[in-house]
């Protein structure tokens, strides 16, 4: 069949040569939308910030330099924002993961009875919720707010997730699970030793969406925690900065640039904002096409099932 | 029984605000229990339904909403489409790779990309359609209303676009060469093997995919609209969900924000009853 049509291919009619060409020539256009503004943003970030100031930076740096990010990792604000990023990221993927996993698997134990029930008490939530209020006034009395709990307890457990999770425990052999049981293992002794083990591939893909959604997360900082410095992340400093470019000289930004100005520095916001573009996006544009074959089949399987 | 404390914090994290509703019904005072507050009945739902900014912000959400779910399907589908008919391997995986990125990024890095892409001075949408002789003079993207359901559109495309196709992709992976081999044979071309084989095959996962989308309609509408809004679009660019915000949290006026909310997730409900009640009519898919 491959054969055929690329036999046939060899051959094409006009119109299939020029579908082709349009098909390239359109994808072309795809990359280049998509690839460009991460390009001039990077380009931005290693040119000098007066420099750039006139403009006509496109592709490549005109008057190289390293100063932007000096400058934006001398902010111990900056600093502090990054290890809570780096710290949320890997402690909410962790336990996210792990939690799932859990749930996923006792729910797809045929012996649970209330296997269908927990499973359909979960999947409801996807379809609604309390609200932006209430679940704000649920946090407050439970005293999260301020915390920096409230990154990893509300997301204890991811819905989809948990459907990715599940389907592939289904297909696994029961016969491994169950010699597991035999050999006299516990339940919690058969997850981690057997369930665990078995379930890394879809786990991969599991960890890297919470991963993502961990490192991206701003909104809740800014509902709960934006009078907290201390609890600040990587996004939500940047959106400040996006915010303060908009609205112009807030006293923070004043600040910032007064810090600068006082170590002899030049930085505009212009620069910076290319800067923290960069740093609050490259630990994922690093890592994502490496993951690639786990997250479409992880896509496939919980887009369909459901 | 593993699974114990995770029921229980489902009902706590995910269940009892939704007991919070009572609230919308009452006067809230902070610092009162919710047994002892006094009740209004309707009152915050009749106010709600004549106040003017709520008709504003039910257009905006609606229509951004609308712009969304339809925009973002035909795209997708599309390029779907035209990735599963290029012939090299390696260019297609090379494109759907790239086509990913900017799923990967947060709502913040991509609001920064594309306030700088639209700047009216250095931004390079404007420098491109002044080259092209399309405009002028750079236009004030973001400095007007009526720009901002077209830039929202195309905000969503551009970072959702080659991450959407995936499960369309995969639809179209399961579909039997043999169909086509048989439309080769009598001659059918590209077009018509497109258009009769695979969106055919394509079409379970798409009605799906647009049931779950429909009731999704209002929700589409926090981060986005909140970091692309500014003091000169916000006409257009407030939701249900910002107008939520701004009344609970920024005015403290929790009883009336939430009746905002429930009357937000009961259309949702509604909507994807609707839209799954036309699907069992037609004798599609459907959710359940």
């Amino acid at each position: 069949m491959n054969q055929l049509r690329i036999g046939r291919g060899r051959y094409a009619s006009l119109n299939d040569r020029v579908f082709d060409t349009v098909n390239i020539l359109l994808m072309l256009l795809l990359v280049v939308v998509t690839l460009y503004p991460f390009v001039n943003t990077l380009a931005i970030s290693f040119n000098d910030a007066i420099d750039s100031v006139s403009g006509g930076i496109y592709l490549w740096p005109r008057v190289f330099t390293l100063d932007n990010y000096a400058h934006v990792f001398q902010q111990s604000q900056i600093l502090n924002a990054t290890m809570i990023s780096i710290l949320r990221t890997v402690i909410g993927t962790v336990v996210q993961v792990f939690c799932s996993a859990m749930v996923a698997y006792t729910i797809s134990r045929p012996e649970f009875v209330l296997r269908k029930f927990v499973s359909i008490t979960f999947i409801l939530t996807m379809y609604f919720s309390g609200g932006l209020i209430p679940t704000f006034l649920l946090m407050r009395d439970l005293h999260l707010i301020g915390t920096f709990a409230i990154y990893i307890i509300p997301g204890l457990i991811g819905v989809f997730n948990l459907i990715v999770i599940r389907s592939f425990i289904e297909g696994l052999p029961e016969g491994i699970i169950e010699s597991a049981r035999i050999d006299g293992a516990g339940e919690f002794m058969t997850f981690i030793r057997i369930v665990l083990p078995l379930t890394v591939p879809v786990l991969a893909t599991v960890a890297l969406f919470a991963g993502v959604y961990q490192w991206n997360s701003w909104f809740d900082v800014f509902l709960y925690n934006s009078s907290k410095k201390h609890l600040s992340t990587l996004q939500y400093e940047l959106m400040r900065i996006l915010q303060n470019t908009n609205s112009q000289s807030s006293s923070r930004q004043v600040d910032f640039f007064a810090q600068a100005a006082n170590r002899g520095q030049t930085v505009t916001p212009k620069a910076i904002r290319a800067t923290m573009t960069i740093v609050a996006s490259v630990p994922i544009i690093l890592v994502y096409p490496f993951l690639q074959k786990y997250f479409v089949h992880g896509m496939t399987v919980g887009g369909v099932k459901e | 029984m593993m699974s114990v404390p995770f029921v229980i914090w489902l009902i706590i994290f995910r269940y009892v605000p939704v007991w919070g509703w009572i609230m919308a019904f009452q006067d809230h005072k902070p610092g009162r229990s919710i047994w002892d507050q006094k009740w209004v009945g309707f009152k915050h739902f009749e106010f709600l339904f004549t106040d003017d900014s709520f008709y504003r912000v039910m257009r905006n959400t609606l229509a951004m909403g609308f712009i969304h779910l339809v925009l973002g399907f035909v795209t997708a589908i599309t390029l779907a489409i035209l990735l599963n008919e290029l012939r090299s391997i390696v260019f297609k995986r090379t494109v759907q790779t790239i086509s990913y990125l900017p799923h990967f990024i947060s709502w913040v890095v991509a609001s920064s990309i594309i306030t700088t892409a639209l700047h009216p001075e250095e931004g390079i949408i404007n420098e491109i359609l002044v080259w092209l002789g399309i405009i002028d003079k750079p236009i004030m993207w973001m400095g007007e209303g009526k720009y901002f359901w077209g830039i929202y559109g195309l905000s969503v495309v551009w970072k959702d676009l080659g991450w959407n196709t995936i499960v369309y992709l995969a639809a179209i992976t399961m579909i039997d060469p043999a169909q086509y081999e048989a439309a080769e044979i009598d001659g059918a071309g590209r077009f018509r093997r497109i258009w009769h084989i695979t969106l055919p095959g394509m079409k379970p996962v798409i009605v799906v995919l647009l049931i779950m989308n429909v009731g999704q309609i209002l929700e589409f509408g926090v981060e986005t609209q909140l970091l692309l809004r500014n003091p000169m679009n916000m006409d257009y660019a407030e939701t249900l969900e910002l107008f939520v915000l701004r009344w609970g949290i920024e005015q403290g006026n929790f009883s009336f924000a939430t009746a905002a909310g429930i009357f937000k997730t009961v259309i949702s409900v509604i909507l994807l009853f609707i839209a799954n009640g036309i699907a069992k009519r037609l004798g599609e898919a459907r959710l359940f």
